[in-house]
């Protein structure tokens, strides 16, 4: 399913021009990272994917729905959203119930609700907690609860608002799991993050955004290496990027993979 | 004396079934910056509030062993009054914000204003405030119509403004573009230097690296590990427990393995990894 938007801007009530103009096209399927300096506009962007917000011009189109003429309720069935903060999602008396709502709500049979909720606890490593009281978990497990809600709705799109916020190297590991599962599953997965080495190692396309505005967009490697224009807004590129480039190699380097590979073809040959 | 010191403390919450910290002994000297590191449930935010008397003070549970910071005991302490010489910047910043105040401007005095500080110092002290976390421009705006990044800089200022001697940091940087974290960094490395105390929950190896004079490892509520960030973020011991390191130094770790990496020691800035793989 296709997201179409064209030429979108949003203007706040108190009069901040958050979105100048913003038109892209997101295909079906797609990994796309979201990046750019704080109150650059990624979060609102991504609120016009499900009609959290509407445009104050230009339009988002969802497959064939456009965002202004469906309800939020409605887009739910296409766009399952993340929030950074979990607290602004979860409201079930256990883990269970939480997950089992956006489905149940989405009106699927008995057996499928069973079979998606049961992938999401599975796949965010939640399966002993179905009983427990979302607010006494950890905010770190929180988090995780609330992409498992997500996630368990089955939504051809899915959008992370910075999933890896305030997660350990084993959580964040966990959530690349779910992002490549998705991307099995052929879903679009649409996330903001700040943390650019996480964005190198598991998406394809980057969209930087500057001032309400598409600074940079393309395969992830070419946008990485872009250090004089990320530095626009804010963004490092990845560490091992960096090392590269700092080492003098030409190719653009993102995973330690690429890395060691690059480092080994430049030994000098054992006579 | 340290100006920190912790003993035998071992603390467990009301709804807890096994102890969160088990038995730490730490000593922090005045002025020092000092980053702990930890998966998720290592005890990490819960040291963040027995050092800034939220526990007990506040959670209640189980708590023995003993905390002092600045020669006065947590236990002998109200909340109200141990506030006065530690700030704590809470890891999510919307819990942060008070909501009883319609400007940002109005949300970093509050503080202030509960401290009983004369309004023109006040003014003074907020404005210098919002121009060394460098978000002056946002005076006037509501807390809430801040994006993430935006609110987690004004729960900071909303600390720093307090002067506090002891500074508790529990991931002060999450939601901050690289710039802003920066400024962060460099902020409280000053304040350090100033003979502010800092303690911070990181997640940001590298940063660690170039700004914190100690680390120190947590893991199910114990001290595991704790040393210059050099040496502990490359040790063997971090990397086979599980705990997140620089890909500066997992790459490293891997090229010794391949020979491709020849000094003994690994690298966790840029740095040391540019001049490593160098040679």
């Amino acid at each position: 399913m296709n997201i179409t938007i064209q030429d979108l801007r949003f203007t706040y009530p108190t009069g901040l021009d958050a979105l100048k103009g913003i038109s892209l096209n997101i295909k079906s399927g797609e990994q796309v990272a979201i990046v750019g300096q704080n109150g650059a506009g990624k979060t609102t962007l991504v609120r016009h994917f499900n009609g959290l917000l509407q445009p104050t011009s230009g339009s988002v189109i969802i497959g064939d729905w456009d965002t202004q003429k469906h309800t939020v309720a409605k887009l739910a069935s296409r766009v399952g959203y993340v929030f950074q903060n979990p607290d602004e999602q979860l409201f079930s008396k256990d883990v269970l119930t939480e997950v089992a709502f956006g489905p149940k709500n989405l009106g699927y049979a008995s057996e499928k609700i069973n079979a998606l909720v049961k992938r999401a606890l599975a796949l965010t490593e939640l399966s002993a907690e179905t009983e427990t009281n979302p607010y006494d978990l950890s905010p770190a497990w929180r988090k995780m609860a609330a992409l498992a809600s997500t996630i368990a709705m089955d939504t051809p799109i899915v959008i992370f608002d910075e999933p890896t916020t305030g997660q350990d190297a084993a959580n964040v590991g966990r959530i690349a799991n779910v992002i490549a599962e998705l991307k099995k599953a052929g879903k679009t997965v649409i996330t903001i993050t700040h943390d650019i080495d996480f964005c190198a190692e598991n998406f394809e396309r980057v969209i930087a955004l500057s001032k309400g505005q598409v600074l940079l967009d393309g395969p992830v490697r070419e946008v990485l290496a872009q250090e004089e224009i990320l530095a626009q807004t804010y963004v490092d590129p990845p560490q091992l990027t960096r090392l590269g480039k700092r080492l003098g190699w030409p190719e653009p380097i993102g995973t330690q993979q690429e890395f060691l590979q690059a480092l080994s073809r430049r030994q000098p040959k054992q006579a | 004396m340290a100006f920190i010191n912790i003993q035998n403390l071992t603390y467990q919450y009301p709804t807890s079934k096994a102890p969160v910290l088990k038995n730490i002994n730490l000593q922090i000297e005045q002025g020092e910056f000092v980053a702990i590191v930890g998966p998720n449930g290592a005890g990490k935010s819960t040291l963040c509030y027995a050092l800034s008397g939220f526990v007990p003070h506040f959670f209640k549970g189980e708590l023995s062993g003993s905390i002092e910071v600045a020669g006065r005991q947590s236990s002998q302490s109200t909340l109200s009054e141990w506030v006065l010489n530690v700030g704590l910047a809470f890891q999510n910043p919307f819990n942060q914000i008070s909501g009883a105040k319609y400007t940002v401007f109005e949300e970093v005095a509050f503080g202030l204003e509960n401290m009983g500080v004369p309004r023109t110092e006040m003014q003074v002290r907020v404005e210098a405030a919002l121009q060394l976390t460098g978000i002056a421009d946002l005076a006037q705006r509501s807390p809430y119509s801040l994006s993430g990044g935006q609110q987690q800089r004004v729960a900071l200022t909303s600390i720093l403004v307090m002067r506090p001697k002891l500074l508790v940091l529990d991931e002060p940087t999450s939601q901050l573009d690289p710039i802003g974290a920066r400024e962060v960094f460099n902020t409280i490395r000053n304040m350090a230097k100033d003979g502010t105390t800092i303690v911070l929950v990181e997640h940001k190896v590298e940063w660690i690296a170039n700004f914190a004079d100690r680390v120190v490892a947590l893991k199910a509520g114990q001290v595991l590990l704790e040393g210059k960030p050099s040496e502990a973020l490359t040790s063997d011991l971090l990397a086979e427990q599980g705990f997140g390191l620089s890909r500066y130094t997992s790459t490293a770790r891997e090229a010794k393995k391949q020979g491709l990496w020849k000094k003994d020691t690994l690298p966790v800035t840029l740095d040391e990894a540019v001049e490593g793989f160098k040679q």
